[in-house]
């Protein structure tokens, strides 16, 4: 079999999705024998143009994101979203709902004229994506089981199921249950992560997305019972999920 | 030296984190400008907070950075427990030094490995060493797969940790799943260290000497990484909320990262600067690793950051090991009922009144800041956080200033490596700091 060649690209964001693959262990040797890695400037200095497959990480926030990233699409045969920034935007987006001037004042002071910013924007917003993989960060699981599927031709299997489910599979007590409640996105946040945050004790915040076909109410409405002002609620969406993309 | 015109301009420098470009001008033999750009987008994470509620700043901040996402968490929780007057209890504040000594093995490991051993021999990436050189990229592998089995045993994940609140950890740590990672430690110190030392004992470091001010945290019973007074190689030691004493930010036109620099400028902060102030406080072993790869206090050849990468996760495994050791000999404690752990969307938080406060942390590239003010309902009105690499910005840009004379009679493409690889050898963050490399030379 031909090794598909495959290219790592960044835009705003941590960089911790690509960080995320670095670290798969032994598993990135079998990656490397796999596929041919033409293009990651993050761990590669060799930089090539003929991908097939473009991972990119982070979200569009400079107008030179949108001609970059525009190019990457035009390269690639096929573009996967790379983690919650690629995906919904991710915390960049927190700032949208700030006012801009104010923004940039905040970090620059007077010399703020002098950066090209824009709404951070997921990358789907300026190019067709064909996958996903959810997350803030990525779950290296579900990297791995992603490229067995493309490698082998196979549309890859993302759960359109809640956090929930995998909660309660784990046998977790619920958050919102314990002497302290923990106010949690997990019902109406896509699963696939195993729902790594609550159990481990602490809130969905619900970078993975929002699942389709979703009762937002029902969930405000046992954050209201526990007595969470609307403010607060705002807040939580605009973690990760500021631009409601039910994807 | 000839008397030539030289221009270099690399463009999104490979093996960073983030976007920069390196640019030199030289005109009939004479260095006109130096200039270490930063390109990466603007994030602007200080707006971002505002307005948020003070236990929401923790997993915000901790985006700032996919690599050293536990300092970012340090330095974030302690901001808002010293705002808020919170002492953790002993067991907190040991699994958290536990995390930074896993995270700064990591990091190191990640730099030594996979960014900087390339340009010693001659790869551009680690990508073809994993068939040339298989030991080394497996040797990598297991100081990072330890980092993260210790991270995701106490914290959840590396990146970005899930548990660690203020006043404490959500999840309870077993003293089982403790003692497994005991064994595990040692294999990593007992087989991979000397494989380590070895192969870099025989790379050739490049040569530059630059007496710069090493800025790092210094505290009197440890080599300090989590907690401390900053120490100032030239200006004497500070405490943490009287930071801007010695650490200013202002903005240049030609970098998205700030820079900063105290009243003795450039300074230099990270795994030299620690290692230049504190290596009396290192762990034996560490010792011993520092006179193998001939490293000696004070160091003023940043070439040589990367050995003092080596040392620290050497001093780093040992002092998990002791930590650990200590932990389980005073028996790990469920404290979540009678201090509950305060996690950043619980339904009931404590009051919080207008108050502010300065956490202060070393992350692997150096000293870290956040400081934040709250307003009376407990919301953020403001916030500030000084990266290490921002602070290193302007000390890079003298070392260049220097270097460039120095070589400006070898080749075009040495004189670009050695610029790429000082540049490296810094480890920078750019992603934190607010991106780095294609050359073009016009003669």
């Amino acid at each position: 079999m031909k090794k598909p060649k495959v290219g790592f690209f960044e835009f705003t964001c941590c960089e911790g999705c690509q960080l995320t693959v670095l670290s798969l262990g032994d598993k990135l040797l079998d990656l490397f024998e796999s596929v041919d890695i033409v293009n990651f400037r993050e761990a590669s200095s060799y930089k090539g143009q003929d991908y097939e497959i473009a991972f990119i990480e982070g979200s569009v926030s400079t107008s030179k994101d949108i001609e970059r990233v525009r190019e990457i699409r035009k390269n690639a045969k096929i573009c996967v979203a790379l983690g919650a920034c690629a995906h919904l935007g991710g915390v960049n987006v927190i700032r949208n709902f700030h006012n801009q001037a104010d923004v940039r004042w905040r970090t620059y002071g007077d010399k703020a004229w002098l950066f090209d910013s824009i709404l951070a924007q997921p990358i789907d917003a300026v190019i067709k994506v064909d996958y996903v993989i959810p997350g803030c960060p990525i779950d290296k699981k579900e990297f791995l089981r992603f490229a067995a599927s493309l490698l082998l031709g196979k549309k890859p299997f993302v759960p359109d199921y809640p956090v929930c489910v995998e909660c309660k599979m784990k046998g977790n007590v619920c958050l919102f249950h314990k002497p302290n409640p923990i106010a949690c996105m997990g019902p109406v946040t896509r699963a696939g992560c195993g729902a790594a945050c609550p159990s481990v004790g602490n809130a969905c915040e619900g970078c993975r997305g929002l699942i389709p076909d979703l009762n937002l109410s029902a969930w405000e409405d046992v954050l209201k019972e526990y007595g969470i002002p609307t403010e607060d609620i705002l807040r939580f969406y605009r973690m990760y999920n500021g631009l409601m993309g039910v994807k | 030296m000839s008397g030539k015109d030289i221009h270099v301009d690399v463009h999104h420098i490979a093996r960073v984190e983030g976007h920069g470009n390196i640019l030199v001008d030289v005109k009939s033999g004479e260095l006109k400008e130096v200039k270490l750009e930063i390109v990466e987008s603007p994030r602007f994470f200080e707006a971002m907070l505002v307005n948020r509620r003070f236990s929401e700043a923790v997993h915000i901040t901790s985006r700032i950075c996919g690599i050293c996402a536990i300092s970012h968490t340090n330095a974030s929780l302690k901001a808002i427990e010293d705002a808020l007057g919170i002492r953790p209890t002993w067991q907190t504040e040991t699994l958290r030094r536990i995390l930074t000594a896993a995270e700064i093995i990591d990091s190191h490991a990640l730099h030594y490995f996979f960014l900087a051993a390339p340009d010693f021999v001659g790869a551009s990436s680690v990508i073809p060493l994993a068939s040339t050189s298989p030991d080394v990229v497996k040797t990598a592998i297991r100081f990072k797969k330890l980092a993260h089995d210790i991270c995701d045993t106490i914290a959840g994940r590396h990146t970005h940790p899930i548990s660690m609140v203020v006043d404490g950890f959500t999840n309870l740590i077993t003293e089982d799943q403790m003692l497994e990672l005991l064994p595990k430690i040692k294999e990593v110190l007992e087989n991979d260290v000397p494989k380590t030392v070895e192969f870099f004992s025989k790379l050739k470091i490049p040569q530059l000497e630059r007496k710069t001010d090493n800025v790092c945290l210094t505290h009197p019973d440890e080599y300090a990484f989590y907690d401390g007074m900053i120490k100032s190689s030239e200006t004497g030691e500070y405490k943490h909320r009287d930071y801007k004493l010695k650490i200013a930010e202002h903005v240049v036109d030609h970098s998205t990262a700030k820079h900063a620099f105290g009243p003795v400028k450039p300074y230099m902060v990270g795994a030299l600067s620690r290692f230049n102030n504190n290596s009396d406080q290192l762990m034996p072993r560490a010792k011993e690793v520092a006179e193998k790869l001939g490293l000696q206090a004070p160091s003023y050849n940043p070439y040589q950051i990367t050995l003092a990468q080596i040392v620290e996760s050497v001093h780093c495994l040992e002092s998990a090991i002791e930590l650990i050791e200590e932990l389980l000999s005073r028996g790990i404690k469920d404290e979540r009922e009678e201090r509950p752990p305060v996690a950043g969307w619980a339904t009931k938080l404590p009051q919080v009144k207008k108050s502010w406060g300065v956490g202060i942390a070393e992350a692997p590239r150096g000293l870290l800041v956040h400081e934040y003010k709250f307003n009376e309902d407990g919301l953020i009105e403001s916030a500030n956080c000084i990266i290490p690499t921002a602070q290193n910005l302007a000390n890079i840009e003298a070392d260049m200033k220097k270097l460039v004379p120095e070589i400006l009679d070898r080749p075009r493409e040495e004189i670009t490596l050695l610029l790429e690889m000082l540049v490296r050898a810094y480890d920078p963050c750019i992603s934190c700091s607010t991106h780095m490399l294609k050359v073009d030379f016009i003669e």
